[in-house]
This record gives C-alpha cells, structure tokens and sequence, in this order.
C-alpha cells in the first residue's frame, strides 16, 4: 500500500464543496502530476493533502496516520510543500532561507548542527543555488529563485515533495531545467515527487502516473499512455487535441488543439438560455 | 562558478556596534539636560549611593526616566517589527495600526471608572484597549474579501485611530479628566518614578524575551503562511502568541509613555537595511536601536529649549514621518 493516500475525501470552503469525494493514492518512489483546468481543485488537493488547508470529511493518510491529527513538525520531515509562487522571501539571503529548510527539526533558537549544515549544503549544490548564497532571494531571477524555493524544500530532507505549479512565470529553458531537477532527485534519491502543472505535454514527459482532476473529481488516473487521450483530455478540458508522439521520448504529445464547441454542458447552457437573460449574465 | 564573499558583516559584530551606540545614548543622555552634569556624576549615580544635589538628581529623576526611554524603545521597536512580519506590510506599527489609539481610550476609561487604579491595573487596562484597537483595525480592514493590503490596514488605523481618540477626549472633556488624560497621553517621558518602572519594566522584559524566542517562527510566517505550514509551524498557534506580546508590548509602553507613533516603524526598517530579513537578527537589534533612539530623542526634548520641555512624542513624530512618506513612495519595497 502506498505510503500516502486519501478516502473519500471532501474539501471545501462553507458550503461550497472543492474537492468531491476523493479517493487516490500516490504512488511512492514515483513522479505524479495533478492536471486539470482553473478552478477543478488542483492545488486545493494538493493542500488539503499536505495538511495546508483542513479538509471537511473523509481521511488524509500518511505512514498510516491520520494526517491532521500527527504532529505537524513530524509530517514537516516526511513530507514538504513548495506553495505556488512564493512571495518573493523578502531580503533572506539564499543561505538563510534554504537553512529554514531545518526547521522542523529544530527547538528553541534553533542552533544548527553539523548535520544541518551538511544537508543545507548539499541541497544548495545540487540546486546550482550555493553560488549566490550569500545573495538576497530577491535578487535573483525566477528560475534561480524557483531553485533556491526548491533547495529549502530539499533541506527538509523528507521523501515525499510536494510542489503547486513549480514552473509558473519561467520560460521554456528554466521550466525545463526545474523539471530535469525534480527528475534527477526522484530516479536518483528515489523521492516521490507530486506536482500540479498547467503544461500537458510536460506533465506526460515527466510523470510516471497523471491524475486528471475535473471539478473536484478524478476523470482519470494512470500513465501518460492512458490519460494523454483525445476522450480524456475532451472529458477534462472540454478540447478536441491532437494526440502524437514525442519523436526524442516516446512520449504522447499533444500536438494541436481546438475548443470543442456547443458539445460540453456549459456552452449547451448558454444556448438554452433565452438571449435576455443572456444578456445580464 | 566563483563563491561570491559575504559582503555583510557577522551578525556579532553588528550587535556588538549597535551595543556601543547604545551605551554611547544612554552616558549621552545621563549627561545632558537641562541641569548638566558631569559623565563621573552619572557613574556614581548608577554605581554608588553618594548623595549630592547632582547625582541624587541623576539617579531619581533622569535614571529613571532614561530607563523607561530604553524599555519604550526597545518595546515600541520589537512590537513594529513583529507586526510587520507577521502581516507582511512594511507600515505596521503599533501608532499607526489603531493599538495606541485603543490604548488611550482604555487609559481614559480607566481614570474615569477606576479613580484609585494603580499602575498595574493602568498597564493592563491599556493593553485590553491595544487588543481591542487591534482587533477593530483588523476586523475593519478585511470586511471585504480578499487579503488585507498594506494601504487598506492603514486606512483603517487612521480611521479607528481617529474614532478612539474622538472617544477618550469625549471622556476627557464629559468627565471633566482631560487634563489628568494628557498627562498621561502627552506627557512623555516626564515625571516616570521608580515605581511605575518596578511595575511596567518586567512585563515589558519578558516581551522582549519572549519575541526572541519567537523569532524563527517569526521568519517563517514572514514568506508566507503556506510555507510556514509546511515546514511544520502552528500557524494559528504562532499568530496568536504574536498578537498577545505585541498587545503586551505597545499597551505597556502607552502605560509608560502615552503615546508614540513611528517609532515601531522606523526602527525595523533601518534594522534591515543592516541585518537583512531574518527576525533571528531584526529582533534583539530592534530593542538596541529602539532603546537608542528613544534615548536620543528624549535627550533631544531635555536640551534643544531647556529649560523647557519639547514633547519627545512630537521630535519622534518630526523624524517619523518623511520616513513614513518615504516608505510609502517606495511601494513598500522597502521591505526587503
């Protein structure tokens, strides 16, 4: 059994219901990725997941744990979160942030000890990060600062990394240099890796197993072979795409793409509607 | 790629200067005012029990009144540099967010209905009136949706700020108190005794210790409060004990001073600009800075028209706001 799954699980704000009924694990040692349209719940499960945000029903396991009921300090050293974008770190030096990374295993003033400088110096090595350490995070440009964001979560030394749209806001170069990266540390430190990314054809390159989220619910969960499919990516996206393969990995690729017109329910709606009241909505 | 050097100097040797100007402020202090002495009058004041007219002066009026300039400071400047962390806006300060202002009313309340209150009860009740400035700046500020921007928390200070004050002068003025209000509002640093610090000085102390020991969470919840939550922090837990030593450490230093805007926002700021972001750092130097410069500032109002007294609250208000002005021309960039 995976280490990390949910049952039934129901996340929401009041009333209004997120995430519906959801139940899923998350393969260990493997590169997941949640994809889905603005608004389906993407990053609200990733958080609800991570104990972030409380969820209404249902159960969040980790390590056969409840997990709003474990001491938050003891999921902080199984599993990190990088939110999505994080405000800009203020004026921390690269050093000082990335040595929060500690934090959970820390009391007190928070003394580090050989040990975590160790592991804060690894992490900022294999992020290319340790050459401006001593530089404000500010400073930095968006892919170094996605890095450096990337390295503090590396110091938290935790198997289980969870990351909300880790590519937003970098071109294509510094995109795909931060997916190689989470890449590297999940074949060679073997870490699980979720993430939510808006990129289709990144998602399929990089995950080993994709949910596909569509108003709180999963229309599919498997490899890219089997959810990078026209009926799948009609279901999430509400598209016509153009599946092919990528001829350097193998990897289904989305080539092209058209909206679908007045086949989804929304469109329907809005031609049902008399144009009157169109008109004010 | 090369290392690139550490350009700043250790933290150490920062505090280590930052004590120098301290100690520098306070011999400053001690010496100037209106009846001068003498650097050796000032030992022998803090280390002897000699008793002539100067020294005995030194020691039960300018003493006194120096110590409460450096538990205001300190306590003014680790307030605003905890307020500005854990709500992100570079123009918190206890003056400016509705704390003081709340504090007053308290104070005014309090005179009115507990005519025979001692210190103790005066301190507390200015620091149920911080809570409760706070509380109406913060309740204020996000009843529309969304998060509190910098500029709106501030709107909303001014506007609770100017309603509390509205109220303590109406006591003030319905009660026949004003004047015995002022004295307390306005009247600075002048006349504090020995034993109104006795009272006031520990609670404050043990603020100031305890905002230290709070300082890492304090860092954490400054980038965000998802990446707090995620490196294991209480979020909720943490916010809360903030809130209380920040209330405890503005309503204490109105019990002593009355009251003082800018200074909770000056000090961090120009802390930062030394130390960087980390509160591990900004802390304990803000309460050397704070205590500096409040040390400064009073020794400003002994001596620019001595005999007479200028309100220290009104040199604080002169220096504060063109960095005010300043802060918000920026776009709070400054924050970095």
């Amino acid at each position: 059994m995976a280490r990390l799954y949910t049952d039934h699980l129901h996340v929401g704000y009041g009333d209004h219901l997120i995430v519906k009924d959801l139940t899923t694990s998350i393969p260990d040692k493997k590169i997941t990725t949640i994809i889905g349209s603005n608004g389906c719940g993407k990053s609200t499960l990733l958080k609800a997941m991570t104990r972030i945000i409380p969820h209404q029903s249902g159960t969040v396991i980790l390590d056969g744990e409840h997990i709003q009921k474990e001491k938050t300090k003891r999921i902080a050293q199984k599993l990190a979160i990088l939110p999505q974008t994080p405000e800009s770190a203020s004026g921390l030096t690269v050093g000082e942030l990335v040595s929060y990374g500690r934090f959970p295993y820390q009391n007190g003033f928070g003394r580090l000890s050989k040990k975590d400088h160790e592991v804060i110096h690894w992490a900022l090595e294999v992020t290319g990060t340790a050459a401006f350490k001593h530089r404000p995070v500010d400073a930095l440009s968006g892919g170094q600062r996605q890095r450096v964001w990337i390295a503090m979560a590396l110091a938290q030394e935790t198997e289980i990394i969870f990351l909300d749209e880790p590519t937003t806001y970098l071109d294509m170069a510094h995109q795909l240099e931060v997916l190689e990266l989470l890449q590297k540390l999940n074949r060679e430190q073997e870490r699980t890796i979720v993430m939510v990314l808006h990129d289709l054809n990144q998602a399929a390159r990089f995950a080993d197993y994709i949910l596909a989220l569509k108003d709180g619910e999963i229309v599919k969960a498997g490899s890219s072979e089997e959810v990078m499919t026209r009926d799948v990516l009609r279901e999430v996206f509400q598209i016509d795409a153009e599946i092919g393969r990528d001829p350097r990995t193998n990897k289904p690729i989305c080539i092209t793409y058209n909206l679908l017109k007045g086949e989804n329910k929304h469109e329907e709606s809005i031609y049902s509607i008399p144009v009157a009241v169109r008109a004010h909505s | 790629m090369m290392k690139e050097k550490q350009l700043s100097l250790p933290f150490i040797y920062q505090l280590a200067i930052g004590l120098i100007l301290f100690i520098i402020a306070f011999l400053a202090a001690m010496v100037f005012g209106a009846a001068d002495a003498t650097v050796k009058d000032a030992w022998l004041a803090l280390t002897s029990n000699t008793a002539n007219d100067t020294v005995t002066l030194l020691r039960e009026i300018r003493l006194p009144r120096e110590l409460a300039a450096i538990f205001v400071g300190a306590a003014l400047g680790v307030a605003g540099a905890m307020m500005q962390g854990m709500t992100r806006n570079p123009l918190a300060d206890p003056g400016l967010l509705g704390l003081t202002a709340g504090a007053n009313a308290a104070l005014a309340i309090a005179i009115v209905f507990l005519p025979s209150a001692n210190y103790l009860a005066i301190m507390l009740a200015c620091m149920a009136g911080a809570a409760g400035g706070a509380a109406l700046v913060l309740g204020l500020g996000s009843m529309k949706k969304g998060s509190l921007s910098p500029f709106r928390i501030v709107l909303a200070g001014a506007v609770v700020s100017a309603f509390l004050q509205a109220v303590s002068e109406g006591i003030g003025l319905y009660f026949h108190i004003s004047k015995d209000v002022s004295m307390w509002t306005a009247g600075g640093l002048i006349g504090t005794s020995w034993e109104q610090l006795q009272i006031i000085a520990p609670f404050i102390a043990g603020g100031l210790f305890a905002a230290l020991l709070l300082s890492r969470q304090l860092t954490i919840l400054s980038l965000s409060e998802e990446a707090a939550a995620g490196l294991g922090q209480k979020t909720m837990q943490v916010k809360v004990m903030l809130f209380c030593l920040i209330v405890l450490l503005a309503g204490a230093s109105v019990a002593l001073v009355g009251n003082m805007t800018f200074i909770g926002l000056m000090v961090p700021h120009i802390v930062r600009a030394v130390t960087g972001s980390d509160y591990r750092f900004i802390i304990p130097m803000s309460a050397l800075v704070g205590a500096s410069f409040m040390l400064f500032a009073d020794m400003l109002g002994r001596t620019i028209n001595a005999p007479y007294e200028t309100p220290v609250a009104a040199i604080v208000a002169i220096m504060g706001l063109p960095f005010f002005l300043l802060i918000v021309r920026k776009g709070g960039r400054t924050f970095s």
